[in-house]
C-alpha cells in the first residue's frame, strides 16, 4: 500500500434497499465468473437476489468485438427481489464493445467503470466505434470511473513471475474486488473460491487472490469513489439458504426423486444448450446411483430413458427446443405403452437453432400438441429456479403413479438464473409410492387402476407377468395388438381420460394479489419474478390486480375457469406469440389479451408495469 | 434363480396364442422357429428374456415370443435395449431388427450399440428389401435393383452389414440363413454364449417382394459351391466335392483347387478370436468378387472388451465404495450456506 496517506479517506456510506450491477466484457474475459462471485457473496452476506447470465452462443467470438459481448448481471437487495433489474446502478464494461451494448441499460448518473487500457484506437474499431466515448463526452450523464485495469492488475502481480496473458486474465478479479468495496463486502467467499478452483495451480490462486485484493485495496487507497453502498441482509424467512439456478435445482430435484421412490435415476441426454448442464451435474451423482447415459442423438436419449422405464427404473431425458422436436415420435410410444417418463425442456429461441443460448417460451404448444395422433401428456412449468427443484419431484410422482410421460417445461433464463434458496427439510418432501405388479394370477397389462386409470407397471423379470407392449393401438385390458374401430376410440379417450384426471393432484389457483377486480394476469414459467414485482407496483398505485401462476400447464386446476370470470379483464404475458393465450382462449371462451415479448430476454418489471397501465386507462 | 430350480422349459413354453401375421411361406417362420428351440436350452429363466425390436416385417418376432417384449418405433430398438440392460444388466435381451430398420432409420443406435459393446444379442432379417411397406428397395438391395419406389433401378450401392459391424467395433459378428436351421441354432448359441454385443445378420426370404433372394446359397445344387461355412480352428473348403479353398495371399485372399500340390496344409484356418479386425474384414468382402463363396457361421467372436453396463455398473460401484452412498441432505446443504435466524 502506498505510503503517502495518512489515513483512510473520509467517505460516505449511503444505505440503499436495492442495487443492480452489472459486469460486461469480452466471452474471454470471464464474465460469468465474475457475476457468480459476486452472487454468491452477496447470497452468503443474507441479501434476496435475482441474476441474469446473458452470454453468445460462439465460445470465443473475436476478441474485442460487439457479438463477443458476454455479461452477467444482479440484482441483490434488503427486500424481495423477483427480477434482475430492469435497468442498472453500476456497469462495469472491460471493453468498449461491452460499453456499447449495455450503456442503454445504464441508469442516469449511474456508475460506470471502464478498463481504460482497452480503449485504444483498434479496441474502438472493433467495437464499430467512430469516436472515443472518453472524449466525446457521450458519457457525461454518467458517473466514470476509468481505471486502468489492466496497468494496476500487471503492476500487482508483477513479482509473481507470470506471463503477461496469464496476469491479464486476473484482471476480472480486480474488477471484482473494487465492487466488493464499492458495495461493503467481504472478499472471504471469493477468497476460499479461488482456492479450491485453482487447487491444482498454487500460482493462480496467489494471482487471482491478489488482484482481488488489489482492486479493493486501489478502491480504499485512492479517492475514486466518494461514496460507498450499503444494502442490508433482506428478512428472509428464517432458515438454513443456499444459491441456487434452475439447472441445479432439477438435477437435485431429481436426485430427491430417486430416493423418495427407492428407484435408481436412468437419464438419457444428448448435450444441448442451455441443457447440458442437468446432465453435467447428475453424472456427478453417481454414489446415489444415478445412470447418465450420453446417447449419440436425441432420439436415442429418450428411448434409452423409455427402455430404463420399462425396466423399471427413473428414466429422465433433457433437452431444448430443437431436441424435444427430434424426441417427438418417441414421446407417442412413452403414452401409447403407458411407461413413466420425464421429459425436461429446457426452452430457448427458436425456431430452429434458433437463439441457443437466449431465454423463450415458445414450446408450450409443442409440448401440448407436438406428436402425431391423439398424444396428451402432462405438462408442469416452474417458476422460479428454486423451483425447478419442487417441479422435478412433482413430475416424478405423477409420472409414476399416472403411468404417463411428463414434461417439465423450464427455460434458459430459470436455467441459468439463480436465486437464494431455503434449503427443505427432507421430512417436506413429497412421497412417490411405486408398486411393480407382482402377481401372475389374472395379470392384464392394460387393466386399469380405476382412481388413476393407471395401467400396472409389470417390469421384466417377474416371473409370470411375461407380455408384450409396444406402439401400435391395444386392446383394452389384455393389450394385445387390436385394430378394431371401437376398440380405438375407446383408448383413446381413456388416454384422454387418464391425463385429464390428473387434476385431482393439481392444487386450485388462488390468485396473488386481489381476488377479484380490474385485471387478473395469468402467466407461467419464468415471467413470474416480473410479473410478481409489477403487480406488487401497481396494486400500491390502487389497481385492483390478481396474479396466477400456472404451475401446471395440463392439466389445467379445475377452478381456473371461474377466476378468469372474477375480474374485467385478462392480460396474458408470454415470451412467445401468445400459446398459453390461444389455450385459455380456446378452453375457457375467455377474451384475454396476450403481452408478448420475444427478443431473447426476459420481461422487465417496468414492460409488464406499463403494458398493467395501458389496459388500465 | 439358480439353474437347479430352473424349470424344464420346451419349445411351446416360449410360444403366445397370438395370430402369426407373417405371409404365408415367409423366411420369419423359420427364424421363430429356430428361436423358440434355443431359447429353451439356455438355462435362463424365462422372465429374464426381453425382446425389443422396432418396425417393419421382422420387428412383430416379439408378439410370438412368450416373454417380455417390446415393440417399439422404427429403427430405436438398440437405443431402447440399452436403456433396458445398463438399468437392469441380469435381463437377457435379445434385438430383432431387419435391414430397413438396423442399417437405414436406425444406422446411428446400430453403429453406437455395437462400439460401446452393449450385452444385447441382435437378430437382424436381412431380406434386401422393404417388405411392410410394399416392395422398396433397402440399403442391402443390390445396385440396378428394379423396386416400386426404383422403376429405372437404384442407384445406390449397398451396405455389407458384415462388413459394417466390424467397422463398428463389433465384438461378435455372424451370419446365418433362414433355412439353414441347424446352423442357425448353432450361430444362436453362439451369440447368446458371447458377452458382448452380438450382431447376427439372418439371410431371410421375403417370397411377396423379393422371392429368390438368397437362392444362389440356398438351392439344394448350388449352395455347397457358393457357401463357405466357417468353422473356428478348421480349413476354408468349400464346394460340392470339398475340393476348393480358401488361401491367403499377401494381403489378398483367393480360391484356390485342392490337389496338384495343393493341400488343406496351405488354406486359412479360421480363427473367429483373431484379435485384429481386418481379419474378419477380409472374410466379410471375399463375396463381392467373382468366383468367391458367401461366408456362413461366425466371423468374429472377441471378448476381451468389457461389456458397456458392466463398466456403468463398476463406475457406480467404485464411487459408492470410495465416496460412500449418496446423502441427501448433504447434498442438498452442499456448498456455501447461510443461515436466517428468526
Amino acid at each position: 500500500m502506498s505510503t503517502i496517506l495518512v489515513g483512510p479517506p473520509q467517505r460516505k456510506r449511503e444505505t440503499l434497499e436495492q442495487a443492480v450491477i452489472r459486469f460486461c466484457g469480452d466471452s474471454g474475459d470471464g464474465m460469468q465468473i465474475t457475476g457468480s462471485q459476486f452472487t454468491n457473496t452477496t447470497a452468503l452476506y443474507g441479501n434476496d437476489l435475482a441474476t441474469l447470465p446473458d452470454f453468445p452462443a460462439e465460445i470465443r467470438a473475436p476478441a474485442g468485438t460487439l457479438p463477443g459481448v458476454s455479461g452477467f448481471q444482479v440484482q441483490f437487495s434488503s427486500s424481495d427481489v423477483y427480477t434482475p433489474g430492469d435497468t442498472v446502478d453500476a456497469l462495469i464494461a472491460m471493453n468498449p464493445a461491452a460499453l456499447k451494448m449495455n450503456l442503454p441499460d445504464l441508469k442516469p448518473n449511474g456508475i460506470l467503470i471502464l478498463n481504460l487500457d482497452d480503449f485504444g484506437e483498434t479496441d474502438l474499431r472493433k467495437a464499430q466505434m467512430t469516436s472515443n466515448p472518453l472524449e466525446d463526452h457521450s458519457l457525461d450523464g454518467y458517473r466514470l470511473f476509468p481505471t486502468e485495469l489492466t496497468k494496476l492488475t500487471r503492476a500487482a502481480l508483477k513479482d509473481l513471475g507470470l506471463d503477461n496473458k496469464s496476469v491479464d486474465r486476473c484482471k476480472n478479479f480486480f474488477a471484482l474486488g473494487m465492487c466488493y468495496w464499492l458495495y461493503n463486502r467481504s472478499l472471504d467467499t471469493s477468497m476460499r473460491w479461488i482456492e479450491e478452483k485453482f487447487r491444482s495451480k498454487p500460482a493462480l490462486v496467489m494471482a487471482n487472490r491478489l488482484a482481488m485484493q488489489a482492486g479493493y485495496s486501489y478502491c480504499e487507497a485512492t479517492e475514486a469513489f466518494q461514496i460507498t453502498y450499503e444494502i442490508p441482509p433482506a428478512k428472509l424467512s428464517p432458515g438454513v439458504y443456499r444459491n441456487i439456478s434452475g439447472n441445479s435445482a432439477l438435477a437435485m430435484g431429481f436426485v430427491a426423486a430417486s430416493q423418495k421412490a427407492g428407484l435408481p435415476l436412468f437419464l438419457g441426454s444428448y448435450p444441448i444448450t442451455p441443457a447440458s448442464d442437468i446432465l453435467h451435474e447428475l453424472s456427478g451423482y453417481k454414489n446415489f446411483g444415478v445412470i447418465t447415459f450420453q446417447a449419440e442423438d436425441e432420439i436415442a436419449a429418450i428411448t434409452s430413458a423409455i427402455g430404463a422405464a420399462y425396466a423399471g427404473a427413473i428414466g429422465l431425458t433433457t433437452t431444448s427446443g430443437p431436441g424435444m422436436a427430434l424426441k417427438t415420435e418417441a414421446m407417442g410410444l412413452a403414452v401409447a405403452v403407458e411407461l413413466p417418463l420425464v421429459i425436461c425442456d429446457i426452452q430457448r429461441g427458436g425456431p430452429s437453432t434458433g437463439l441457443p443460448t437466449k431465454t423463450e417460451q415458445a414450446d408450450l404448444l409443442q409440448a401440448m400438441f407436438g406428436r402425431n395422433s391423439e398424444a396428451p401428456i402432462p405438462i408442469l412449468a416452474p417458476a422460479t429456479p428454486g423451483d425447478c427443484f419442487w417441479i422435478a419431484l412433482e413430475a416424478t410422482r405423477i409420472a409414476i403413479k399416472y403411468m404417463v410421460p411428463v414434461i417439465v417445461l423450464s427455460d434458459g433464463y430459470l436455467a441459468n438464473g439463480a436465486e437464494p434458496w431455503k434449503i427443505p427439510d427432507l421430512s417436506q418432501l413429497p412421497e412417490i409410492p411405486v408398486k411393480f405388479e407382482k402377481n401372475p394370477e389374472n395379470f392384464r397389462p392394460y387393466r386399469r387402476n380405476p382412481e388413476t386409470l393407471a395401467r400396472p407397471w409389470a417390469i421384466p423379470g417377474t416371473p409370470g407377468l411375461e407380455h408384450r407392449i409396444g406402439g401400435l393401438e391395444k386392446q383394452d385390458v389384455t393389450g394385445n395388438v387390436n385394430y378394431e374401430p371401437l376398440n380405438h376410440e375407446r383408448m383413446v379417450r381413456l388416454r384422454a381420460e387418464k391425463v385429464a384426471g390428473i387434476v385431482q393432484d393439481v392444487p386450485d389457483v388462488l390468485p396473488a394479489g386481489d381476488s377479484s377486480g380490474d385485471l387478473l394476469i395469468v402467466a407461467w414459467g419464468s415471467t413470474y419474478g416480473p410479473v410478481t414485482a409489477a403487480v406488487n407496483a401497481q396494486r400500491e398505485e390502487g389497481h385492483r390486480i390478481g396474479h396466477v401462476h400456472l404451475r401446471h400447464l395440463n392439466p389445467l386446476p379445475k377452478n381456473l375457469g371461474q377466476i378468469l370470470g372474477r375480474y374485467d379483464r385478462v392480460l396474458v404475458p408470454e415470451m412467445n406469440m401468445g400459446q398459453l393465450l390461444m389455450i385459455l382462449r380456446a378452453k375457457y371462451l375467455v377474451d384475454a389479451i396476450g403481452y408478448n415479448k420475444i427478443q431473447g430476454k426476459p420481461f422487465k418489471q417496468s414492460e409488464i408495469e406499463r403494458k398493467i397501465e395501458e389496459m388500465l386507462e | 434363480m439358480t439353474t437347479a430350480t430352473l424349470p424344464v422349459y420346451t419349445k411351446k413354453d416360449f410360444q403366445t396364442d397370438q395370430e402369426i401375421r407373417w405371409c404365408p411361406g415367409c423366411g420369419d417362420y423359420a427364424i421363430l422357429s429356430a428361436v423358440q428351440s434355443v431359447f429353451p436350452e439356455l438355462g435362463i429363466p424365462r422372465e429374464k428374456f426381453v425382446i425389443i425390436s422396432g418396425i417393419g416385417c421382422s420387428s412383430r418376432f416379439p408378439y410370438y415370443m412368450n416373454t417380455f417384449g417390446f415393440h417399439t418405433i422404427h429403427g430405436r430398438a438398440p437405443a431402447v435395449a440399452t436403456g433396458l440392460k445398463v438399468a437392469r444388466p441380469d435381463l437377457e435381451v435379445w434385438v430383432v431388427t431387419g435391414d430397413g430398420d438396423s442399417l437405414s432409420i436406425g444406422g446411428n443406435h446400430t453403429i453406437h450399440m455395437l462400439r460401446r459393446n452393449v450385452g444385447l444379442k441382435v437378430m437382424m432379417f436381412n431380406n434386401r428389401i422393404y417388405g411392410l411397406t410394399k416392395g422398396q428397395y433397402s440399403p442391402t438391395s443390390e445396385i440396378g435393383k428394379k423396386t416400386k419406389s426404383t422403376p429405372y433401378g437404384t442407384a445406390d450401392r449397398p451396405f455389407n452389414p458384415i462388413s459394417l459391424a466390424i467397422g463398428a467395433e463389433a465384438t461378435f459378428v455372424a451370419r446365418s440363413v433362414d433355412v439353414f436351421q441347424q446352423h442357425l441354432k448353432d450361430t444362436l448359441r453362439k451369440a447368446a454364449a458371447h458377452k458382448g454385443s452380438a450382431y447376427v445378420e439372418i439371410l431371410q426370404n421375403c417370397n411377396i417382394f423379393n422371392d429368390h433372394a438368397w437362392e444362389s446359397l440356398t438351392e439344394k445344387d448350388a449352395r455347397s459351391e457358393h457357401v463357405l461355412q466357417l468353422e473356428d480352428g478348421k480349413p476354408m473348403i468349400f464346394g460340392k466335392n470339398h475340393d476348393k479353398g480358401i488361401r491367403l495371399n499377401g494381403f489378398e485372399l483367393e480360391v484356390v483347387q485342392l490337389g496338384n500340390g495343393i493341400t488343406e496344409k496351405d488354406l486359412l484356418v479360421h480363427d473367429e478370436r483373431h484379435p485384429r479386425p481386418s481379419y474378419a474384414f477380409l472374410l466379410a468382402h471375399m463375396e463381392q468378387r467373382p468366383g468367391f463363396p458367401t461366408p456362413i457361421g461366425v466371423l468374429r467372436a472377441w471378448e476381451d472388451v468389457p461389456r458397456y453396463e458392466d463398466v456403468i455398473s463398476e463406475q457406480i460401484r467404485e464411487v459408492q465404495e470410495n465416496c460412500g452412498k449418496g446423502d441427501l441432505g448433504k447434498l442438498l446443504g452442499a456448498g456455501d450456506t447461510w443461515e436466517v435466524r428468526a
